[in-house]
This record gives structure tokens, sequence and C-alpha cells, in this order.
């Protein structure tokens, strides 16, 4: 139900046209967290366009995997991915955050077909993937089905995380995949300056869960990674995505005080002149 | 005119919890998707009886409010009607930003479980008395707030949150209450209803303070010839304002009574349609903005003023003091 099969340099192109997106949505939105947006491009595309099972026609059905974006605001990279897979029209995503539109500021289950939850306040998106996932394991005991959650490492400041991380180690939620966007910034600076992470592949294997530690921009690593977390059964899974913040974007990249701004006129067209060059 | 079935004496008592545990049994035996999650207080908040009944849809986990909350909102949208139990100090105390976005927002259906709400709590102290919980949950959008006034109402209140597609809040108290309906006695999500009709003063009541307004109600007539309606709001939001307002409207003056704080409790919420809608000479009856203290139940239900016997002190120096509301007050 997924968009079929792709090349990988395919869904490298569908993620060069995301970012794209993203860059205009923000623009015409005025404002919006364009950091966090870019640098999960990537996932995005792997998981709607490669290997998330899902059909836009019918956003509920009982047999798809699930997606809960714990990192709320990051939101823009999720439209941009759904548009493209089918659930609403391209046109609407320049609605971003104006009164009236589907496409709230911060992602609203009630509002937009497709999303599986509400999220903005962080730490929250962890627990309801792992409840789904323990629907999948123990309730309904369906064997092909994921539930994914995206989370961003300035979020794992948040205690409500580790809660759920004990949880989801106890119950060995191996349906139970999740990432990290570990950018290395958050709102008021660097990661490490802020609050420092330390040890995350330690951290979350002392939790009782399988990790894996990718580039998180590199559309082949990132299928690899989920293929193998769908083969661990017995284990809650965490992709710990080393990504770069802006990614695509020159004068975005590794500039943490592009976590929470969207780009003027004059920046959305430089960046759009990166991202051709990109795909060149 | 009051049709409401009382029960047939008035001696016997249960904690409000023990109804809890029945009507979520019973729930989960009418319906295979009630599942039920508790951080570390399953017998204490009376879970016990469905996990024994229910093992498989039965989920610890832990201490962690928090998560006690996603999880739950994760499994309402599995498709689950989770019932997210603790107590009401860390839960919705705890956790109400988890409860206002990934149940409220989200508009899911958690049933959120308070237990050991008020201050009859007793010895633990100020910490685990929970007095604000019925101003955090009611200014929710979405969310249904429903404080029992006895063991049975609490059964039917839970069986009735079950089957509410709503996101709920069930305030329960550990305390042997009275026990004043009976399995006759309706319940619907919404309603409130006259338990005694009276026509000196309307007192409405929520919870555990509804059985010690039968009580006041007793000792107005016996002791002062004031003829008091008892009304019992189990439902605090959606407020039935026709009942309230209808009642107050013969007798005049009204007061308010509730094992909580009276800045955005109950009181609040009934001052809010009368100011609006019929101004009325008001009593607010509760914990008027201090915290609690260790003490036993009846001794600090005693000292704030919510016996019958100390209402009733306080509601006949209203009666005296004011006049009833006339047109054009």
């Amino acid at each position: 139900m997924q968009g079929g099969v792709r090349t990988v340099d395919e869904l490298k192109k569908i993620a060069t046209d995301i970012r794209k997106d993203i860059v205009s949505m923000l623009e015409a939105a005025g404002s919006g967290h364009s950091a966090g947006s870019l640098d999960l491009a990537d996932i995005f595309t792997v998981l709607y366009f490669h290997s998330m099972k899902y059909d836009p026609k019918k956003p509920n059905w009982e047999e798809r995997d699930v997606l809960f974006l714990s990192n709320g605001h990051t939101v823009p990279a999720q439209y941009a991915a759904m548009a493209r897979a089918g659930y609403f029209p391209l046109e609407e995503l320049k609605t971003l955050r104006k009164f009236g539109s589907r496409l709230q500021g911060h992602p609203e289950r009630t509002k937009l077909p497709g999303l599986e939850s509400t999220s903005g306040p962080l730490g929250c998106g962890l627990g309801q993937a792992a409840g789904f996932a323990y629907d999948i394991q123990y309730f309904e005991k369906q064997v092909h089905r994921f539930s994914y959650v995206i989370m961003g490492d300035g979020e794992l400041d948040e205690g409500n995380i580790w809660e759920s991380a004990l949880f989801a180690g106890k119950y060995k939620l191996g349906h139970l995949i999740a990432f990290v966007d570990r950018n290395d910034i958050q709102l008021d600076g660097n990661t490490e300056d802020i609050m420092p992470l330390g040890d995350l592949v330690g951290k979350w294997q002392s939790f009782g869960w399988h990790v894996q530690e990718i580039n998180g921009n590199n559309v082949k690593e990132i299928i690899e990674a989920i293929d193998l977390a769908k083969a661990i059964a017995d284990k809650p899974c965490v992709i710990i995505a080393r990504t770069i913040p802006g990614k695509g974007v020159d004068f975005m990249e590794y500039d943490y005080k592009w976590h929470g701004i969207s780009p003027d006129e004059k920046q959305k067209n430089e960046a759009l002149e990166d991202l051709d060059k990109e795909c060149a | 005119m009051s049709n409401y079935v009382l029960a047939q004496d008035f001696n016997s008592e249960e904690p409000i919890r023990a109804g809890f545990g029945r009507g979520l049994k019973i729930a989960g035996d009418n319906n295979a998707n009630v599942v039920a999650l508790c951080a570390d207080l399953t017998e204490s908040i009376h879970m016990h009886v469905f996990k024994e009944a229910h093992p498989d849809r039965f989920i610890q986990v832990g201490i962690s409010e928090q998560n006690l909350i996603t999880v739950s909102s994760g499994l309402a949208r599995a498709g689950k009607i989770p019932f997210a139990g603790s107590y009401a100090a860390f839960n919705p105390g705890r956790n109400w930003e988890q409860i206002k976005t990934t149940v409220c927002i989200n508009d899911q259906p958690v049933k959120i479980v308070g237990c050991h709400s008020g201050i009859n709590v007793g010895p633990d102290g100020a910490t685990h008395q929970m007095l604000e919980d019925i101003a955090l949950m009611r200014c929710l959008p979405n969310m249904t707030v429903i404080a029992p006034g006895d063991s049975i109402e609490a059964e039917k209140a839970t069986i009735a949150a079950a089957n509410s597609e709503k996101p709920c809040y069930l305030r329960l108290a550990r305390i042997k209450t009275p026990i004043f309906s009976s399995i006759e006695s309706p319940f619907k999500i919404g309603e409130a209803y006259i338990l005694k009709e009276g026509t000196d003063v309307t007192l409405v009541g929520t919870g555990t303070m509804t059985s010690q307004l039968l009580i006041a109600s007793k000792i107005l007539y016996d002791n002062y010839g004031i003829s008091a309606e008892v009304v019992h709001v189990p439902t605090i939001k959606p407020l039935d304002e026709d009942t309230i307002i209808g009642s107050v409207q013969k007798t005049g003056r009204v007061v308010t009574s509730e094992e909580a704080q009276i800045i955005g409790g109950l009181g609040s919420a009934v001052a809010e349609i009368l100011c609006e809608k019929i101004p009325m000479p008001m009593l607010r009856l509760g914990i008027n903005d201090r915290f609690g203290e260790s003490g036993e139940p009846l001794e600090l239900l005693d000292y704030f003023g919510l016996t019958g016997e100390k209402m009733a002190l306080k509601i006949q120096e209203f009666v005296k003091k004011v006049p009833k509301y006339q047109k054009g007050f």
C-alpha cells in the first residue's frame, strides 16, 4: 500500500522535493521550525515511500503501520511527505499554520486524517507508540505490523521519555521502532551544552532496547536499520539517527539558531537554489 | 418533583472506590476492548477486581503517571478503552499536560481514575490530599468530570464511562461513605438528581459531600425548621444546568459543598451559571484556598466544617442572614 518499490536514487529525489516543500511552506507561514524539519526529510521519505504499510484512502485501515511524531514541531516534514504520498493535495501545504488550515502549527489528529496523534509538548510520543505496540503484540497479536515513533534528541531531556523507555523494555515491545533525531541541537543551543545526553547507546541498551546508530541523512542506512529493527522480535528497537540540522541548506546547517525560525523570501530562494544543486 | 429512589436505610457505608472496582470488572465483562492500567496502586484503588477477572487486559506501568497517560492514549488510538488509574494527587496531579495534549486535544476515550481525592485521605497529609483535581479537569475541553456520591453510583458511573466515547475523569474517595442511592436509582452522565425536595434553600453536593448534605438537611429541619432541597451532582461537567436552575428558582438560595478547593470546583461551576442566568444568594462550602494536613478522616472533615453537623450550622446561619432571591435581585 505504500508508494511501491523505489531505488535509493528515487528516494533521494523525493527527500529533496520534501525539503523544498518545507522551505516554501515555512516561508509562506512566516514561522515554524526549519532545522529539524529539514534534517528529518530522509527518514520521513523512507517511512512513507519505502518501509511503512498504509493506504492514504483509508487512513484508519486496521493493518496499517502507525507513526507517532513526538517532536511535533518538525511536522512540516511529515505534512510534505503525506501530501506527496497522496493524503491531501500538495497545494494545501501552503496553508501551514494559517487560520482554518488542517495543517496546524503542531500536528492535530482530529484535524487531519492520517495523523495518529496530537503532539508538540515534548516527551509524549514514545508512550503512545508503546501503547499502540503493546496492542499489536499482546491484544491484536498482529505479526506484520509496526508502531514507529520519531523523537528529537533535545526531547530526551523529558522524564516521560524514560518512563516509557522502561515500559517498552519491560514488555519487550518487538513491534516498536523508535528514531532519535540526533542533530545535537535544541532551542537554546547544542544539546551537550544545554543538558548533556552522554552515552545514548549505553542508556537505551540499559533500558532493554536494541540500539543502532546510523547516518540519518543516508537513505540506504535508514532502510537497512528499519529492516533489522523489524527482524528483532523480542525487544523494542531504537535507531539513533545522526543528522545535520538544517540539512541541505548551507546557511542553516549545524546552526542551532535555525531550530525555531523560518526563512524569509530571500533566504527561501537561496535555500531552494542550494537544494537544486544537491539534486543536480 | 423528585422521583429519585433513595436507599431504604442510610446505615450502610462503603468506600466509593469499591464500587469503581466492581463497575470496572463489569465493564470488562461487557466489552473486550476495556483495558486497565495502574501505576503501582492496584489493590488500593480496587483495580485488582478487574485484574483477577481479566489478567490479560491489565497493564502494570509502575510509578510513572505521565507514561500511564501516554500509553493509555496510544492504546485508545488502537481501539481500546483504557482506564488509567492512580491516586488523584498524581493522576491528574502529576500528568495534567499529557492529559490535555494526548487525551483531550487528541480526543481519545481514556478514562482517568483519580482515587483518594479529598482530605479524607487523612494521615498521609497535604501532599496526598487532592483538592485541585475538579478545577484541573473541569477546564479541559472534551473532558467529562464525574464524582460519584457513593459506591453503588460509582459502579454505574464506571460502566457509563466505559460506554462513553469521550475522555472522562472519575473522582473517587478512600473513606467509607454512607450509601444513599440504590440499585434502582438513575445514573446518566450529565444528569443531576433531586434527592429530597425543600423550599427554603437548595443544597448542591458532589462526591462524598452529598451524603453529608442529606444529614445536614435533616438537622436543618429538625433543629431549625428549615426545608432544604438536596441536589446531587455526580457529573460536574457537563453540568445539569436545568435541574440546578429549576431548584434554585423555587428555593431562592443555594449552597454548594465539595471535598475540594472551592476555587474552580463545583461551587465555581454552579456560580458561573447562576451569575449569568439567575444571580442568587450563595454560600460555597469546601476547602477555601488552603492545603489539608494529617489527621483522622472524620477529624479533618470536622475541622474543615464538612460534616453534616458542621455544614448544618453554617447553612442555618446563611439562611437566617440572607433573604431569598426575588426577581430583580
